[in-house]
């Protein structure tokens, strides 16, 4: 394994498939960021199922060996399905979810049939076709590339053009109207930066699990920051890393398709993300039990202060009993006493009694004014 | 009809009917997406229950497979609930994961048995006659069909018992809670039926193509009725349509039966979605010219009206056609006036006739415009 990952980086057709995946990663986070701020995350995962039957028709027009009529034809199916949901979403009562799934199962469906129609063709060499479905890396060739890494400047440049524009998009698109940024006309920018970013990752990624690569590391960079530009980089940084990780894990380990390598890296680090990140699942959960065990903790020690003041003795003890019935939400008195015990802050005063320590008088008297000032 | 290709069409109308009931609960909650989600998420379970059991025609392989795709929905709504994620991007961040984690251990691990990563996408459905139940020496047919017939029996049998509480929640969930129906449940418990029927659709259709039996029989049964068990019937109805045509076109040119399933369905949608007799398209699209009709027409009885009370008509009043986008339009508008008699011209200008006046008067008091039909 240590052998292959050196021979991956000196080797030139290595270096070649590993640039093509990273490029590929880098055009597929910025896109993706779109999607999944505009909700449209399942749009990347029904365009680039109904790219099949363009990719097969494309096929059999223009033979195996020919790369850009095959780009092409995905291109024209993908923009096909998208424009079908938006003619049947606004013509009926279709709701955008029966749509998406009508034109998703239907395309691939015709990819299908058009696939076992191509197997039976007289001539056809179809096995660079059945690649589509899950993807290989392998089969990428200097010229992929150039096209992978031409498309994707395209997109690039239409999104650093159209920076505010498609921004206003994403979070006011009623907005951006008033200000004479057709939503319809920008709408239609971000499908067609999309079908390139899904056409160019269908070779390597496959047909079946390319959406995951657009939305993904985008929900993975969300999770740490709520700048626009900050994301779309961050994104674009974990698509590339994922992309180039999951080629490498699928040439090095055998029988491991490109697609799922790369799709299960990039999923890994979306839920380390959601879970972890400052305002993850976990992190949350961890940063309110530590403030309610704060909260609980001053209760305690002020409860015992102001008791102990009405004695005129600030060191007066009290029992557990009393602290507990005036804690309205009932939680355990006994676990906040001994954490200020640990502290040093309160003391037992025989079976079930505690008193303020001089440090605990302390720390109360500083925070008595202010509560007093509130009540 | 030879036995074989009557087995393949007994399994697929049976797979169709079973997706048809439960997908048109899932059309009308907006849900169909999650269907993806969950075909494809059940991969993973049936993997996972097989190399525990080690036997592909387990039970367990279903029972695994069907808590899979329940266990992806309930992870979908746990990441959308912690508010991290949006509803869209959770689906589609955990089913491709699942699904990923199925091919990777299936090209991995299980390379020599036959479930491989080409008929998960496309479904085996064409090899449905060849594995048959076998009790003694009898032959009891198909074993797909004994899988797909007790699924059917048992969507059916839920639909039928729990119907009020599911058209409830479905329509007024608010409603459904505060009336003691307890939505979440019942939630669940059509996710759990979608499930089931994903599990035994699998084998024929495959993962994807199973989202086409599911959502577009209903979608086209939506667009022609407003009742709920009606739309349920016409979605069988329609399922079955595409099941038997899509078989037939598929053994006539010799491609994907799934595939071609699928895609008759899509056919199926077309016709409706374009000649429907109250939502279609063509429908639509003249009513849509009939109203803009109505309304120019009214428009420009309603200008003349206006002018003949200010002053009285000598020599009639213009048409007022600068308001039109084209002088060509204006013109039409102005001819289906004359046909009509509500107006007569003089020379460059109109007058109205008492017809025309009436329709003027009806128009500016709203009343239903009956003249202009």
């Amino acid at each position: 394994m240590l052998e292959f990952a050196a021979a991956l980086f000196s080797d030139y057709t290595a270096r070649t498939i590993l640039l093509g995946a990273a490029s590929l990663g880098v055009v597929s986070g910025v896109v993706g960021s779109y999607a999944v701020l505009r909700r449209q995350s399942l749009m990347g995962d029904v365009m680039s199922h109904a790219a099949l039957p363009g990719i097969v028709v494309a096929f059999l027009v223009a033979g195996a060996k020919e790369r850009l009529p095959i780009f092409l034809g995905a291109a024209v199916s993908a923009a096909l399905a998208a424009a079908a949901i938006g003619l049947v979403t606004s013509n009926s009562r279709i709701k955008t979810d029966s749509a998406m799934g009508i034109a998703l199962s239907v395309f691939f469906g015709l990819g299908l049939v058009l696939l076992t129609y191509a197997q039976h063709a007289p001539d056809a060499n179809q096995a660079g076709l059945d690649k589509f479905l899950f993807g290989q890396a392998e089969a990428l060739v200097e010229r992929d590339v150039a096209v992978i890494a031409l498309t994707g400047l395209f997109a690039l440049a239409v999104v650093l053009a159209f920076w505010k524009e498609l921004k206003l998009l994403c979070f006011d698109p009623d907005f951006g109207g008033t200000m004479g940024f057709s939503p319809k006309l920008l709408d239609a920018l971000v499908t067609a930066v999309m079908v390139s970013a899904i056409v160019i990752g269908l070779q390597t990624v496959g047909v079946v699990l390319m959406s995951s690569m657009l939305i993904a590391p985008a929900v993975a960079a969300r999770q740490w920051t709520s700048g626009m530009g900050r994301m779309v980089a961050a994104s674009a940084l974990v698509a590339a890393v994922s992309g180039v990780a999951g080629v490498a894990a699928s040439a090095g380990l055998e029988n491991v398709p490109t697609g799922p390598a790369v799709v299960v890296c990039a999923s890994a680090v979306a839920l380390f993300s959601v879970l972890f990140s400052p305002e993850g699942f976990f992190t949350r959960r961890l940063r309110d039990s530590r403030s309610r065990r704060e909260i609980r903790k001053d209760y305690v020690l002020g409860a015992l202060h102001r008791l102990a003041l009405e004695h005129g003795d600030p060191r007066y003890a009290h029992s557990e009993k009393l602290l507990s019935l005036g804690s309205d939400e009932g939680f355990d008195v006994r676990k906040s006493l001994s954490r200020l015990e640990d502290s040093g802050q309160v003391e037992r005063a025989g079976e079930g009694d505690w008193r303020l320590t001089p440090a605990g008088v302390r720390a109360a008297a500083r925070r008595a004014p202010s509560r007093g000032a509130g009540e | 009809m030879s036995p074989h290709q009557f087995d393949i069409q007994l399994v697929a109308v049976l797979v169709a009917a079973s997706c048809a009931v439960p997908g048109t609960f899932l059309v009308l909650r907006r849900m169909s997406m999650m269907t993806d989600a969950v075909s494809h998420s059940i991969l993973l379970g049936i993997i996972l229950a097989f190399f525990l059991v080690g036997d592909l025609s387990s039970p367990f392989l279903i029972i695994g497979a069907a808590a899979s795709g329940v266990l992806a929905i309930s992870l979908i709504e746990t990441v959308n609930r912690s508010r991290l994620v949006g509803k869209d991007a959770a689906i589609g961040l955990v089913f491709p994961f699942l699904f990923s984690v199925a091919v990777i251990l299936l090209s991995r691990y299980a390379r020599d048995v036959h479930i491989d990563a080409h008929s998960v996408l496309l479904g085996e459905i064409a090899f449905a006659p060849f594995d048959r139940l076998v009790l003694g020496e009898t032959d009891l047919g198909p074993r797909s069909a004994w899988v797909m017939g007790p699924v059917l029996a048992a969507n059916l049998l839920f639909v039928s018992l729990f119907y009020k509480e599911l058209k409830v929640s479905t329509f007024d969930r608010g409603f459904a809670s505060s009336m003691g129906f307890r939505p979440a449940l019942v939630h669940y418990a059509l996710m759990s039926v979608v499930s089931v029927t994903c599990v035994g659709a699998f084998d024929a259709v495959g993962s994807v193509l199973v989202i086409a039996l599911i959502v577009i029989p209903p979608c086209c049964a939506y667009l022609l009725t407003d009742r709920l068990s009606a739309m349920i019937a016409l979605s069988v109805f329609f399922g079955l349509l595409a099941a038997v045509s899509g078989f037939w076109a598929a053994s006539f040119l010799d491609v994907n039966i799934a595939g071609s399933m699928a895609f008759a369905c899509g056919a199926l949608f077309c016709l409706v979605f374009l000649f429907s007799p109250d939502r279609g398209l063509f429908v639509m699209l003249a009513g849509r010219r009939r109203q803009k009709m109505n309304f120019s027409e009214a428009s420009i009885l309603v200008s003349l009206y206006n002018l003949e009370r200010r002053e009285p008509p000598a020599g009639g009043h213009p048409d007022s056609r600068t308001m039109f986008r084209s002088e060509d339009f204006a013109s039409r508008v102005v001819g289906f006036l004359r046909e009509k008699e509500e107006v007569r011209v003089l020379g460059e200008n109109l007058v109205l006739t008492e017809k025309g006046r009436n329709r003027a008067r009806a128009t500016v008091a709203g009343e239903p415009d009956s003249a202009g039909r």
